[in-house]
């Protein structure tokens, strides 16, 4: 949509080195408004370490971030959270005692008014009111916002999981393999979700390991090897078998998209 | 509750729900607390038939009598359940607690109420101690307060000296668990309980169908209504026709009732059921999960210094046994058998008292029947193996049923 303008999310040079492993090798990358990134490579290329660079738990040693085109240094969750940046991870640290709403709104409870702060009570009417709000503009079908998140379907937890990250208003969405471990149905569910994502404007980069996903959602692929980006391909005009040779290395040589990093 | 009813379910579920499934709700939602009332008819009924004065007036206001300590230690020891976690020096410090008021109180001429302060600042400030070394220092909490329970006994003996025990005369502190109300202060107290919770239920349900939420229904509403006025008018009858309503009573009821308004209604109580549930999934939502570790801990600390105080009042003593014997391993296992997790985020405070309530009847029963304490000692652990036991089935169940 606006891919046009600066990129909402730019990574550029960035690296990370693990005592003797170099983790990230001047990686660039972007995301835009309204575009979904799929994110992809073999177990160890570096997707995990990229996302937790750009969600403040690993700090970059070398390299730019910038947000919005201003540069910016993401040093705690905190900061990536306070530029609006938020992430979903793999094991959607979700409460499964707590229902649907209360694990929305884990972290920032609203609270009815009154004076004193501990004898304030929740204001849980507001809280499932917004919930259903939430959930219904995002499309999302669960049974009862009050039943226990550990009786949800896989397919739902991720929803939720997803759902929770958009309370903070974020304009940049991180997926830590959301299609993970479900069924079929499920699955379409999610990508739906991760449609509406981008009808809201937002930049989603989803790491996947499933080939088919990416391509079903994403409108760019950015593949690393071995830390350093391994290409940057249209989804549209690219095939799934170019996808996996830039992933192994193999079979690339007549392939037009090839980062001039990886010459060195 | 049968299938013609098909053209008017979308109207029941745009409505609420219908009545069957509000009965099932009310039953689902408190399954485990129904088990525990129907366990204690059901001994109430053995021992009823055994002995007569089991169900006399006299001797259910002296059952209530007796849990009250073990009802408030309880209230510190569902928070720290909750928590996923144990605290094994509740005992102890509730004999240490107990033993600094009586000292400062007799020995020293303290006041009272500053001797009463004094114990639970106690209490708070060992909860602190044991919560900071255990989030701190990543120490599992039994091995933390295992090594209280040793320390705090020593204390309790270091702090008796010599003569291993003292009298307590303050009419204050004495009267904790010797005061016994007029009828009409009995009557007053039943109707300022009932109609404030009626008035809760017709506030919160007024709230939610302004909000358009409204889908709790009103039968599950009115039945929990007219079960808790029964339930008062019931207990304020039988207290009356006896001594009357005792004050010890009234502060263990308003412990848990405030205790489990701040377990269920407030930011600290829902993060408390956050980090039983996932503390890793708190710490991300940005909860300062060590904080709460420590404030549950200075909790069950104050709870069991509060415990120790009515303890003391009720024998109008301290001695080298308090907080020992079976007291501590009682307030664990009466939240446990009521339905409170030992696994973490899963209970209420309620069962602080159902639990109590249930430990206390068996107890005071055998004691009835001068039963010995072999045989009270191994029937108390067989029904703490039993409800573990049904609420281990329980959890089987909801997992198969695709609930954790």
């Amino acid at each position: 949509m606006s891919a046009a303008g600066t990129p909402l999310l730019e990574l550029e040079g960035v690296s990370k080195r693990f005592g003797p492993v170099q983790a990230l090798d001047r990686v660039d990358f972007a995301v835009s408004a309204g575009e979904v990134v799929g994110l992809v490579g073999d177990n160890g290329a570096g997707k995990s370490t990229m996302v937790k660079a750009i969600a403040g738990i690993n700090t970059i040693d070398d390299g730019v971030i910038r947000f919005e085109g201003e540069e910016v240094s993401i040093s705690s969750p905190q900061d990536a959270t306070g530029l609006g940046i938020a992430t979903v991870y793999q094991d959607l640290a979700l409460c499964d005692n707590l229902d649907v709403v209360n694990n929305l709104f884990l972290g920032r409870e609203e609270v009815a008014p009154g004076f004193g702060r501990a004898s304030r009570q929740l204001d849980e009417v507001k809280m499932e009111h917004e919930t259903a709000d939430l959930l219904s503009n995002l499309a999302v079908t669960i049974p009862s916002l009050r039943s226990e998140v550990g009786t949800l379907s896989g397919g739902q937890r991720q929803q939720v999981a997803v759902a929770r990250s958009l309370l903070g208003e974020p304009k940049v969405v991180l997926l830590d393999e959301p299609t993970a471990a479900l069924g079929v149905p499920q699955t379409k569910q999610v990508l739906a979700l991760i449609r509406r994502l981008r009808e809201r404007d937002l930049g989603v980069v989803v790491i996947s390991h499933n080939l088919v996903d990416v391509f079903e959602i994403a409108d760019r692929v950015f593949v690393l090897r071995l830390g350093r980006s391994a290409g940057n391909f249209t989804a549209s005009d690219t095939t799934e078998e170019q996808v996996i040779g830039a992933i192994t290395g193999l079979g690339d040589r007549d392939k037009e998209a090839q980062p001039t990093e990886e010459k060195r | 509750m049968s299938a013609s009813e098909a053209p008017g379910a979308e109207e029941a579920k745009a409505k609420g729900i219908s009545p069957g499934q509000a009965m099932r709700r009310l039953v689902q939602g408190d399954l485990s607390s129904v088990r525990v009332v129907l366990g204690l008819v059901v001994i109430a009924i053995i021992f009823q038939v055994q002995e007569p004065r089991f169900l006399s007036a006299q001797n259910l206001t002296n059952l209530m009598l007796q849990i009250t300590t073990i009802g408030l230690i309880s209230v510190g020891v569902v928070y720290v359940l909750l928590l996923g976690e144990i605290d094994l020096s509740v005992g102890a410090v509730s004999g240490l607690s107990a033993a600094v008021m009586a000292v400062l109180s007799v020995s020293h001429g303290w006041n009272p109420y500053l001797a009463i302060a004094a114990a639970v600042l106690v209490g708070a400030s060992i909860g602190f101690l044991q919560g900071s070394l255990f989030s701190r220092f990543a120490i599992p909490s039994f091995v933390v307060t295992l090594a209280g329970l040793l320390a705090w006994e020593g204390a309790l003996l270091q702090v008796l000296g010599k003569t291993g025990s003292l009298n307590i005369n303050d009419p204050v502190i004495t009267g904790l668990a010797n005061t016994f109300y007029s009828a009409t202060v009995g009557w007053i107290f039943a109707a300022v309980t009932i109609g404030t919770y009626g008035a809760v239920l017709a506030l919160g349900y007024r709230k939610r169908v302004a909000a358009g939420l409204a889908e709790g229904g009103q039968l599950a509403l009115i039945v929990r209504f007219v079960l808790l006025a029964a339930l008062v008018i019931g207990a304020v009858t039988i207290l009356n026709s006896d001594r009357g309503v005792p004050l010890a009573v009234m502060i263990l009821l308003g412990f848990v009732v405030g205790m489990e308004y701040i377990a269920k209604r407030t930011t600290f109580g829902r993060h408390v059921f956050a980090v039983g549930g996932n503390a890793e999934a708190a710490r991300r939502a940005g909860i300062r999960v060590n904080r709460v570790r420590i404030a549950v801990f200075m909790i069950s600390g104050s709870m069991a210094a509060i415990g120790g105080v009515m303890a003391a009042s009720r024998l109008f003593a301290v001695n080298q046994n308090s907080g020992g014997n079976e007291l501590l391993l009682l307030a664990i296992a009466g939240p446990v058998i009521a339905g409170t997790s030992l696994f973490g985020g899963r209970g209420s405070v309620w069962t602080a008292l159902l639990g109590a309530l249930v430990i206390g009847s068996i107890s005071n029963g055998m004691d009835l029947l001068s039963l010995s304490s072999a045989v009270k000692l191994m029937v108390t652990g067989g029904v703490l193996l039993l409800a573990v036991l049904v609420d281990a089935v329980a959890r089987q169940q909801r997992q198969t049923s695709g609930r954790v």
